[in-house]
């Protein structure tokens, strides 16, 4: 469970952040009379949209990092058996960088008000997450002719579970990401369609994260690393 | 001494009116509403209908432990899937739901000066998935098999094997679809009840002058946004366990002598999993109603509430330590033993801020000008059942003594008291408090008083002798005692005993469903304030709240939420929008 | 008014009925009389704390309830008294803590000298092995469980020839020796637990737990299963009889070690018709059956 631990821990270095600034210090019932001078008004200048957005990706957060922690706890028994990792899920990751980039491009174009290059990054992006999508599934299509079957070793059990959880999560991204897109063709409001792409590639860049981090973790790489960390501090 | 700042300095309310979702038909003012008062009336509704299921339940469960052999249809296998389902509803569905979905939903907007929750839409959504997820629970009734008997705990390997009811058929299946809906459904409910109070709250409602309600919920909140995962991933690994036959918390097993296709799974991965979850969750159940019984202390007291900071400062540890705790459940599971002086420690530390909660609402007491209304009894009939459960949290939180005690009726009484009985007088309470809001009318006052006296009394008779069946060594979970030795003649007698009472309390619900719906038209009129209480909730122009909660201009907040008896005041309460300095108010700028 | 005088009937009765009432742990059988201490001390300070506050509360209501014309005092804190609260807490919670810990580390730290039983659970049922003359349990596996090796003993072990296999019946121990009790499950979770004993652990298929203790009194004792295992666990009894080293050696002899009874069976097939759900129900109900007439 230290992975889970080491997650709640950063998620409450933030909570502990936030808390520090909401003077939990001070004597509220000294304080009355006043609205706005000693009492300043003190909630965040960001979206509010923005702010569920981030709470949002924390839950899923820590949906991660506990399949991460079942995942290191599970693999420490005996019958685990690594699976080769298929060829194809670097192209996947290279598809959903570009994905990102693209919403980046977007989201910066949303900013000038650059329509046409908005239209095309949102494009771009819908694609290629598309394009990652059915790599995903022609790589669980390789690993089955091959042999390497869901049940057969909980290495391949937790592979399909943590890329369909995040495929689960790319495609509800690209229902959000579709209504974007058909707001950038139908004429949104510019600072609502702005808001969109920028909540759009936000979410994108941290499934794209959470993504690297899950193919480090399949791969055996964070193994790895974590065993190193392990014998540099004893 | 204070000047107030023009309101121009001030940036504007962040949903104006303007903004605001109207409702155009019937259906989506009452059914497809969006609007929070709205949706917690029908998260309220839901668990209450599902918590009744959940009562009945527990009748037959007494009916066969008070009355071993009488009732024949209650077989063992009806027996766990009773158990089974009575746990999961109260604890999930009943208690979660109802101060989370409803409390939260109603409160949270009107106490933070807000006009609605950030996401209404998605406010919605929630209350709707809930609703799915309490359908497929209740489908399981009627599936083939039955529901799923392996405990609310839901232990691999039983869980999914024949031996349980339900376990190779579809209860299982069922209930692991509800959770997995349920929180989904929670997910987009909670991101509401956060955001809202991040980002929605009035003019100078600063974090400190939020009411203790307020930060109970919202500290809930958080942390069953970052518990429910845990439950989630274990549901979904044993679904997958169960119907494609993955080997996650499966080992090698002989089922009926017969070995079946697992391999080398973790049984205990699971337990840390769920617990992972289970215990915030009793915090996420708890924390609400210390903060509703805060409020409703300080304000039928007339008196603030003693160390609010302190409060704050509890409520926020509380939180952050029960997710460093969760193995204390597993004491006697086979995890590594060194584990044990790590969790007794951890678990016993979370006494002191509990223990300073507690100080702090009888000291509220004193000195203080205590009305014994309806809602006051509750409260202090809270306090004394939560101390007595707490109390006995530090018999199975130490982990030695939870040796012998872990898994007997010593446990099944502890958690009743103190996450059963305790928040369920809370939210008694609770109604009693806000019902005149909610409808406008007062609930009727006899019958209020006695469905106060028979629950707390009998809860009380219930739970109370029970720890000393536990302490015999009586187990848990078991569908007939009548085979244990150490189970006297006259134990079997106080079992019948607490059968007894427990129809008795069950009756007493009943009446008090009775009231909550011939008050609504035959109440007293209440009028907009009838508690005198200063938080915003009382200082709505319409009552029942309007849509949009404050009309035009949402209120602007000068004072912390317990201003009561301040001295050089009139009135012995000043609300919390009312402009103004009054008594010993020296701070130096 | 009446809340008053319930309140303080609440702390008398509930002391009354801890003192007088005839329902109290059972009398203890084990060494481990260091935890019905602790829970003593626990069943003090909790006590005086659960009185203390009740009785205060009841003050309170009684001397502050309200009256025409009266009006709450303004206090919104006091340091001083919240600091020392917490002090008390601390200290009260640590003298419950610090003998715990003290008993648990006794509790999981085994003594040198201690023998060896190894507990096997199933649905419903308790099945023992002791180490035969060369004092070592052999290995086994839930994968070679058969009807005729039920407790999935390894039979190329040369370790577990000598094994004593009790098949769902009786234990014996002798009195005053201390006891290692190895636990293991072939299906689901159980737990082993005896109420005289005070100790008890899980038994989790795939693994092996244990827990340790020294009888003290010779006797009949009831074993129970203290972990949900499905329909039959009410039902899942067995029975340790602590012996005087006599009784005990006498008893040892006439069992049989996993070489005799595996012995005449070297031949039969362990072949197991595929069963489907049906077949599974009507093999819990036959189970149940046989373990309801015991």
């Amino acid at each position: 469970m230290s992975v889970i631990l080491v997650f709640l821990l950063v998620i409450a270095g933030f909570a502990g952040w936030w808390l520090s600034h909401q003077r939990l210090m001070t004597k509220p019932w000294l304080e009355q009379g006043a609205a706005g001078d000693f009492v300043p008004f003190d909630r965040s200048g960001l979206p509010t949209a923005k702010i569920g957005l981030g709470v949002f990706l924390a839950v899923v957060g820590c949906l991660f990092a506990l399949f991460t922690s079942a995942y290191f706890m599970r693999m420490a028994l005996s019958d685990w058996q690594p699976l080769p990792m298929p060829r194809l899920l670097w192209l996947n990751t290279g598809m959903l960088v570009l994905s990102s980039v693209a919403l980046q491009c977007a989201s910066v174009a949303a900013r000038k008000r650059q329509m046409d290059t908005v239209r095309l990054g949102l494009a771009a992006a819908g694609l290629t997450a598309i394009a990652f999508l059915v790599g995903q599934l022609m790589a669980w299509r390789d690993l089955t002719a091959d042999g390497y079957f869901l049940a057969s070793n909980p290495a391949n059990s937790f592979f399909y579970l943590i890329t369909g959880m995040h495929g689960l999560h790319i495609v509800g991204g690209l229902v959000g990401l579709g209504r974007t897109t058909a707001g950038a063709w139908n004429g949104a409001r510019p600072e609502r369609l702005r808001l969109s792409v920028e909540l759009c590639a936000m979410y994108w860049h941290f499934l794209l994260f959470v993504w690297l981090a899950i193919f480090a973790l399949l791969a055996g790489w964070a193994a790895t690393f974590i065993d190193i960390c392990r014998q540099l501090l004893t | 001494m204070v000047d107030v700042t023009p309101a121009d300095a001030v940036p504007p309310a962040e949903v104006a009116e303007m903004e605001l979702y109207h409702p155009h038909s019937w259906w989506t003012k009452y059914v497809f509403s969006q609007d929070a008062k709205v949706i917690a009336i029908q998260y309220s509704g839901t668990a209450t209908a599902i918590g009744l299921v959940a009562l009945v339940l527990s009748w037959l469960m007494r009916l066969q432990l008070g009355f071993p052999g009488t009732f024949d249809f209650i077989t063992p296998e009806a027996y766990y899937q009773f158990i089974t389902m009575h746990g999961m509803i109260m604890v999930i569905y009943l208690l979660t739901a109802l101060f989370l979905g409803g409390f939260g939903n109603y409160l949270i907007p009107l106490m933070v000066g807000a006009r609605d929750m950030v996401f209404p839409y998605v406010n919605m959504l929630s209350y709707w998935i809930y609703l799915l997820a309490v359908l497929v629970l209740v489908s399981s009734f009627f599936a083939p098999g039955g529901p799923t008997g392996a405990g609310w705990t839901l232990y691999p390997p039983q869980a999914i094997m024949t031996g349980t009811p339900g376990g190779q058929e579809w209860g299982i299946i069922l209930m692991l679809v509800s959770l997995i809906l349920f929180i989904i459904g929670f997910t987009m409910g909670g991101l509401n009840y956060v955001v809202t109070v991040l980002q929605a709250r009035t003019r100078g409602m600063t974090m400190m002058r939020l009411p203790l309600t307020v930060w109970g919920i919202f500290t809930a909140t958080v942390m069953a946004l970052l518990a429910f995962p845990a439950l989630f991933v274990a549901c979904v690994m044993m679904l997958l366990d169960r119907a494609l036959g993955t080997s996650f918390f499966m080992p090698a097993v002989v089922e009926m002598g017969e070995q079946l296709q697992h391999n080398g799974g973790s049984p205990i991965l699971f337990q840390h999993l769920f617990w992972f979850f289970g215990h915030p969750e009793v915090y996420i159940v708890a924390l609400p109603a210390f903060g509703i019984v805060s409020d409703l202390i300080s304000t039928h007291a007339r008196k603030n509430i003693f160390g609010y900071r302190m409060m704050v400062w509890a409520i926020v540890g509380i939180g952050a330590l029960s997710f460093v705790v969760w193995a204390h459940h597993m004491y006697v599971s086979g995890m590594h033993p060194y584990f044990g002086f790590f969790f007794a420690t951890t678990t016993l530390i979370i006494a002191i801020p509990t223990a300073i909660k507690v100080y702090n609402w009888v000291l509220t007491l004193w000195r203080g000008d205590i009305h014994l209304t309806i809602p006051m009894l509750f409260a202090m009939a809270f306090i004394v059942t939560f101390v007595n459960g707490g109390l006995t949290g530090l018999f199975l939180g130490n982990v030695v003594v939870d040796v012998p005690l872990s898994d007997t009726m010593f446990v099944v009484a502890h958690f009743h008291m103190v996450m059963g009985v305790a928040p369920i007088l809370v939210i008694f309470g609770a109604i009693y408090h806000w019902y005149p809001k909610v409808t406008g009318r007062m609930l009727n006052e006899t019958l209020g008083r006695f469905h106060f006296w028979v629950t707390f009394l009998g809860a009380y008779l219930i739970f109370f002798p029970m720890h000393y069946i536990g302490l015999m060594g009586v187990p848990r979970r078991y569908a007939e005692m009548t085979d244990v030795t150490v189970m006297t003649e006259s134990a079997h007698h106080l079992n019948s005993f607490i059968s007894i009472m427990a129809f008795i309390v069950g009756f007493a619900q009943i009446v008090f469903l009775f009231n909550l719906i011939w008050s609504i038209r035959h109440g007293r009129e209440a009028g907009g304030n009838p508690w005198r209480a200063t938080t915003l909730e009382w200082q709505t122009p319409q009552t029942p709240p309007a849509h949009g909660n404050f009309g035009k201009e949402l209120p602007i907040v000068y004072r912390w939420a317990y201003d009561y008896s301040v001295p050089g005041a009139k009135e012995d309460f000043i609300p919390q929008n009312m402009p103004g300095t009054f008594g010993p108010s020296r701070e130096p700028a | 008014m009446p809340i008053v005088v319930v309140l303080v009937l609440i702390v008398l009765g509930s002391v009354l009925f801890h003192f007088l009432s005839p329902w109290w742990w059972t009398p203890i059988a084990s060494n481990w009389d260091y935890i019905d201490n602790t829970i003593i001390i626990t069943f003090w300070i909790t006590g005086v704390v659960f009185a203390a506050v009740v009785l205060f509360m009841a003050y309170c209501v009684f001397r502050f309830r309200h009256r025409e014309g009266s009006r709450a005092a303004y206090e919104p804190e006091n340091r001083r008294l919240e600091w020392w609260l917490t002090i008390v807490t601390g200290v009260g919670v640590t003298a419950m803590l610090v003998p715990g810990l003290f008993v648990w580390s006794r509790f999981v730290n085994v003594p040198s000298d201690a023998t060896v039983v190894e507990v096997v659970g199933q649905q419903w049922q308790w099945s023992f092995r002791l180490p035969g003359k060369d004092g070592k349990l052999g290995t086994s596996d839930t994968r070679d469980v058969t009807a005729e090796n039920p407790l999935g003993v390894i039979a190329k072990d040369p370790n577990g020839q000598d094994d004593v296999v009790v098949e769902a019946a009786d234990l014996h121990l002798p009195v005053g020796k201390p006891v290692k009790m190895l636990l293991r499950s072939i299906d689901v979770l159980h737990d082993f637990y005896v109420p005289e004993f005070r100790a008890k652990m899980d038994m989790i298929p795939g693994s092996v737990t244990y827990f340790w203790f020294t009888p003290t009194k010779t006797g009949t004792f009831q074993v129970l299963c203290a972990e949900l295992c499905g329909q039959g666990h009410p039902m899942m009894h067995g029975i340790v009889m602590v012996d005087t080293q006599e009784d005990y050696v006498a008893w040892l002899d006439q069992q049989q070690t996993f070489a005799q009874l595996s012995a005449p069976q070297q031949t039969g097939s362990a072949e197991q018709a595929p069963g489907n759900a049906t077949v599974s129900a009507l093999k819990v109900a036959a189970k149940l059956e046989t373990v309801g007439s015991r």
